[in-house]
């Protein structure tokens, strides 16, 4: 599983390295963001691409576990 | 021209992005004191696109600025859409603007000749709509600001408010949706160049066309929809007017590409703004998709000009419209006020 750590980073580069990171094409992938725009774009992204989103929220940070 | 600097790449957000929210700018000026002046008929306690203050019987001076931080990285362009988007504001009050100060903050190390670009586009537009620019301020700072402070005239009974819609009437609106959506997708590079230009030269075209038509019919209401989104600005639009703004989603014109751009997740903080915003005060009637709804709360940097006026009015008024601002369209209806401010359908 890929882990791709986006916090600190405002849109649109969250999803640009998600973007980046799913080449690879693999079945899950867990992305950690610090504000809820990533998080909405993040998610948007990865139903886009077929993936299903869960999303932890631990305080200002998100972790999105996404599977195909 | 080709410049060093990547303008955008100096910019936290873009263009009308920007915007500091409406809900939290009611909040802050709440309880301040204010001189109370029969001669003032547009206030900022309106929420409208300027302020309008009546000076005879022939003429309202209309005021107004906008500015904000580089949306495109070609200086030229940059300071032609930001006069283009501050000048818009007089337009929208159904005005001409006739002065203007140049507003700019520019980072010390930039380029002299990067700063001249952006005036020259400033001067540019300013020519063409008419405007003489008079002077303005210029300061360092960390980020490029740039736009005008504009004043305008308008015939005191001929003021076209966010206030005077009525039931029956029919919306236009005069440019296609989508733009922040798109820079912020072109911002990591998703965007194709023809489609760039495409939408540049809609940021850089002045509403000067828009207006100059509209006011040939017996429009009751006008703002022009930038940073609070198609979404935001009508909710402003029905709450001041107290009526129900039916959007009828299938026909409200956008950027193609945007969509899909939407769906991917290309969407600046202000589109989530302006959704925390405006929401509460929408209902979806029927299946509007979220990217739909996304392109309709989507920040507009010098967007077009939404309009009110009676149906008959209005299928004449589009006709003439489309020879000057070719993506207009009619998007919706008013009617008296019902469940909710806004009827997405």
């Amino acid at each position: 599983m890929t882990v791709i750590d986006a916090c600190g980073l405002s849109c649109p580069e969250p999803v640009v390295l998600l973007r980046k990171a799913m080449f690879t094409q693999e079945d899950v992938y867990q992305i950690r963001v610090d504000n809820p725009v990533s998080r909405e774009n993040v998610t948007r992204y990865a139903q886009h691409q077929g993936y299903h989103v869960a999303v932890e929220a631990a305080g200002e940070t998100y972790t999105l576990t996404l599977t195909k | 021209m080709e410049t060093e600097v990547k303008l955008t790449k100096l910019a936290s957000c873009a263009g009308c992005g920007a915007k500091v929210g409406a809900g939290t700018l009611v909040r802050m000026l709440e309880g301040f004191r204010t001189h109370q002046d029969p001669r003032l008929l547009v206030g900022y306690d309106k929420s409208d696109d300027a302020s309008v203050y009546v000076l005879d019987d022939q003429r309202a001076l209309v005021q107004t600025t906008d500015f904000f931080p580089p949306i495109v990285d070609d200086p030229f362009l940059y300071g032609q859409i930001a006069a283009a988007n501050a000048m818009s504001d007089v337009y929208a009050m159904g005005g001409e603007p006739k002065l203007a100060l140049n507003i700019l903050c520019v980072p010390e190390k930039m380029e002299a000749a990067a700063v001249q670009e952006i005036l020259r586009g400033g001067y540019d537009k300013a020519y063409e709509a008419g405007v003489i620019i008079t002077g303005g301020h210029t300061i360092h700072g960390a980020e490029p600001i740039y736009g005008l402070a504009v004043s305008g005239f308008v015939h005191p009974k001929k003021v076209l408010t966010n206030g005077g819609a009525r039931p029956g009437d029919v919306l236009i609106l005069s440019k296609p949706l989508g733009i922040g959506v798109l820079t912020t997708a072109a911002k990591a590079g998703m965007v194709e160049q023809p489609v760039l230009d495409r939408i540049y030269r809609q940021m850089a075209a002045l509403n000067k066309a828009a207006r100059d038509v509209m006011t040939g019919y017996e429009v009751h209401s006008c703002t022009d929809v930038t940073g609070f989104g198609l979404l935001g600005h009508s909710f402003e639009m029905a709450q001041g007017s107290g009526c129900t703004i039916h959007i009828q989603s299938a026909q409200v014109p956008f950027h193609p590409e945007a969509y899909l751009m939407a769906q991917m997740g290309f969407i600046p903080a202000g589109a989530y703004r302006n959704r925390g915003y405006a929401e509460a005060g929408v209902a979806v009637r029927g299946q509007v998709s979220r990217a739909v709804q996304d392109l309709f709360y989507d920040p507009q940097t010098s967007g077009g000009l939404l309009m009110a006026m009676p149906e008959d009015q209005g299928l004449e008024c589009l006709k003439a419209l489309q020879q000057a601002a070719p993506g207009a369209a009619m998007i919706g209806y008013v009617t008296q006020r019902g469940d909710s401010w806004i009827c997405l359908e």
